[in-house]
This record gives C-alpha cells, structure tokens and sequence, in this order.
C-alpha cells in the first residue's frame, strides 16, 4: 500500500487526473478561456470531489458491500454527486451568498464532470481507505485544477499574439495545448509510484 | 433520377443523420465527449467497442426519454435522464465483463463513465425531450456512429504510429520502430487536434461555397422605386 505522501504526489504530478488519464476535457475547453473562470471552475472541482469522494467511500463500503449490491455503485454514486451538489448550490446561496454569486454559476455544470464520478470509480478500483480516499480526492482534484490553470494561462497569453488559423481556434488549440502539457507531465513520470 | 436524390435528401430522417455524422459532429463541432474519445483509442478493438457502447446507450436512453417525455417534471428532469442512463451503462458494462472481458480490462472504468459523456445527456436534453420516438432514436443513432466514426479514424491513425499493427494485424513490416508517445496520452491529443482542423476548415469552406452560390436576393419593387436616385452612393 502506498503512502498518503505518495498518492498525494503521485496525483497531482505523475497521474495527473486530466493530463494522464484524460478526464474532466469539457471544462477545460469550455470555461479556459481566461484565468478567473478557470480559478473559479477549478476551486469548485475541488471542493466538489472532496466532498463527494468522502460522502461515497461510507456509502459503499457501509451499505452497498455488506448487502452485496456493488453492481449499483454507479447509480448510487452519481445521485450522491447530483444530490450532494444540489445542496451545495443551496446552501451557498443562503448562507454565503458573496461566494454564491462567484461560484454559483459552476455547480450545475460539475454534475456532468467525468472527474467527479471517475474519482469515486478509482477509489473502489484501488481499494483505498477513508484516509487514502481523502489524499486522493484532494489530490486528483488539486491536479486538475492545475491543469486547467495551465492551460487558461497559457490560452491568455495566446489571445496577445492572436495568430491561430480559423479553423483551429477553440477546441483545436487547447488540445495542442493539452498535448504539450501532457507530453511535460510525462516527464515526471518513475518520481513516485501509485 | 436527380429528382429521387433531391426528394431523398430534404426528408427530415436525412436530416437528422446529417446533423449527426457531419453538420453537429459530437467530437468535432460541438467537442463533447471527447474524454473517453481521446483515453480509449490506443487500439482500434477498444476504440470500437466503446464508440457502440455509447451509441447503444445514447439509442435506448433517447428512446426511453422520448417515450416518458410528457410524464417527467420540468424541475428533476436531469436526475431522471441520469437515472435512465445509468441503468443502461450498467447493463452494458456487465455484458462486457461477461462476454468481452479483454476489452472490458482495456476499457477500465472509462465504460462507466458514459454516464457524464455529454452526448449521451445533450441528445435526451436537447432532442429526445421534445420529439416521438421514431425521430429520437433517429437522431441518437446518428449522433453514435458520428462518434463511433470518429474514433475509428483516430484509434486507427493511433494505433497504426504506436504499434505499425491494425486490429492486431501487423502492416508496417518488421522495420518498423514503434512511436511509443502515440499510445500515451500525449499522442490522442495529438492526433485529434489535426482531425478538428481539417474538418473545420472544410465545414467552413462549404458554408462559405453554399453562400457564394446562392441566387442574389430580389429586392422588392416598392424599395427599389422608393430609393432615391443617388442617395445610395
């Protein structure tokens, strides 16, 4: 078993959730087009994937394991992740409304992140525990978040030279972009093992 | 003859396949989905299995939404489009195990999330909720094999760099050096940019073919009478 140090490295530079394994590309290309959306699309990743990976981990293996329906997992899981966000949404809006009015707009949108739902998957897959899960959400979250920060930065800077061919600008960039990143990541890879 | 073709093609169905496989390409022109597009697609196998995946899920949840379309309320709509989707992921990732169990190791949990792949909830949100069922299933099945096709162009293209094999058959020739990065992540994101740019710019060239030839607009008479000679220059 690998230690918590580990998997919290190990996420964030060698597995990174969205340059290795490819997940969580629709917001990266949707909402990257300038570093404040992207700060705040990525803190709500991140606080969404905590919250949900901790929610989940009892769930499954307090009630879906002992009555042996494991096959429901996915179900379960992502009317944890539409539910829990739903009542995110709420009570920011009553009770911190200034954050609600900065973030707000993010969270009907991360019901549909791949990350959040592929984050509980892993953490069924690897058999983590309660500690494990959460340096792993947190982690894979922070990853992501980096990601998209990358990428945003770098498409701002791209907007001053402001010379992409028609046809590649959008989606076709930030995947050139995404690629280049990826490819740098890969360089990280044998530092720490998952 | 040409009257046959003319009255084929402006039917709504043609339409429909159109949107689909060209016009509203999922991967190319609205970039949805493109997760699993770009995770899967070091080997062809794979990248089939997963394109009928999703347009076997897309294609019975679409014609599970449009059959209850009236019955669901307004408010809990996507929790009931989840729902509808999950139950057929979960059938089809237990058939995979159960018949394919190569190409399910492959896949991993990337088969389960078909649940968040946009298309699958974009075609129930933005088609099946409004139309019968004839047309959304229709609509869904042209929307899945636009993404099964164009998976087989990029997990072709991947998997011919990275192994000089195609489906396992081996056409590069002993010489070959394998161009490992290919089968990375790196190397889907390499491939499908390309793919993006060649189509959109062909899209654009045709919409801008199609404007150029259509017949000048008439004006009216009455404005015509009514400019003063003069007055436009």
């Amino acid at each position: 078993m690998p230690s918590t140090l580990n998997i919290f490295l190990a996420t964030i530079l060698t597995h990174n959730i969205a340059l290795t394994y490819i997940l969580g590309m629709c917001p990266i290309i949707g909402v990257s087009k300038n570093i404040s959306t992207a700060v705040g699309m990525g803190v709500s990743v991140v606080f969404v994937i905590t919250v949900t990976s901790l929610i989940n981990w009892p769930i499954y293996h307090l009630i879906l394991v002992p009555t042996g329906s494991e096959v429901l997992a996915l179900l379960v899981f992502i009317l944890t992740i539409a539910a829990s966000v739903q009542l995110l949404e709420m009570l920011l809006e009553k009770f911190l409304p200034t954050l609600y009015m900065a973030f707000g707009i993010f969270l009907p949108l991360i019901t549909v992140n791949c990350t959040v739902l592929a984050v509980s998957l892993f953490m069924v897959l690897r058999e983590y525990n309660l500690t494990q899960t959460a340096v792993f959400s947190l982690g894979s979250s922070l990853g992501w978040l980096l990601a998209i920060l990358l990428v945003s930065g770098i498409r701002e800077k791209l907007n001053l030279v402001g010379d992409v061919p028609r046809g590649l600008q959008g989606a076709g960039i930030v995947m050139i972009i995404l690629g280049t990143l990826a490819l740098g990541f890969m360089g990280f890879s044998g530092m720490v093992d998952l | 003859m040409t009257k046959f073709i003319y009255r084929l093609i402006y039917t709504k169905p043609f339409a429909l396949l159109k949107d689909g496989l060209w016009k509203n390409n999922p991967i190319i022109t609205t970039v949805l989905g493109i997760c699993s597009a770009l995770a899967v697609t070091n080997k062809v196998e794979n990248g089939i299995a997963m394109g009928l995946a999703v347009t076997f899920v897309v294609m019975a949840s679409s014609a599970i939404t449009a059959a209850i379309r009236n019955l669901i309320p307004q408010r809990i709509r996507m929790v009931t489009y989840m729902l509808i989707i999950s139950t057929f992921v979960i059938s089809v990732d237990l058939f995979m195990k159960g018949y394919v169990p190569d190409i399910s190791r492959a896949l991993g949990p990337y088969v389960a999330l078909i649940i968040t792949n946009c298309i699958v909830m974009g075609r129930a949100e933005a088609f099946a909720s409004k139309s019968s069922v004839k047309f959304s299933i229709l609509d869904a099945m042209s929307h899945g094999l636009g993404y099964t096709f164009v998976l087989l162009a990029i997990s072709s293209i991947r998997e011919f760099l990275a192994f000089g094999t195609i489906m396992n058959i081996n056409i590069a020739g002993n010489s070959w050096t394998n161009w490992v990065v290919m089968s990375s992540a790196p190397g889907g994101f390499f491939v499908l940019a390309p793919i993006v740019w060649a189509v959109r710019s062909l899209q654009q060239d045709v919409d801008v073919e199609i404007e150029q030839h259509l017949p000048a607009p008439i004006k009216p008479a009455t404005t015509i009478a009514a400019t003063k000679p003069g007055a436009s220059l």
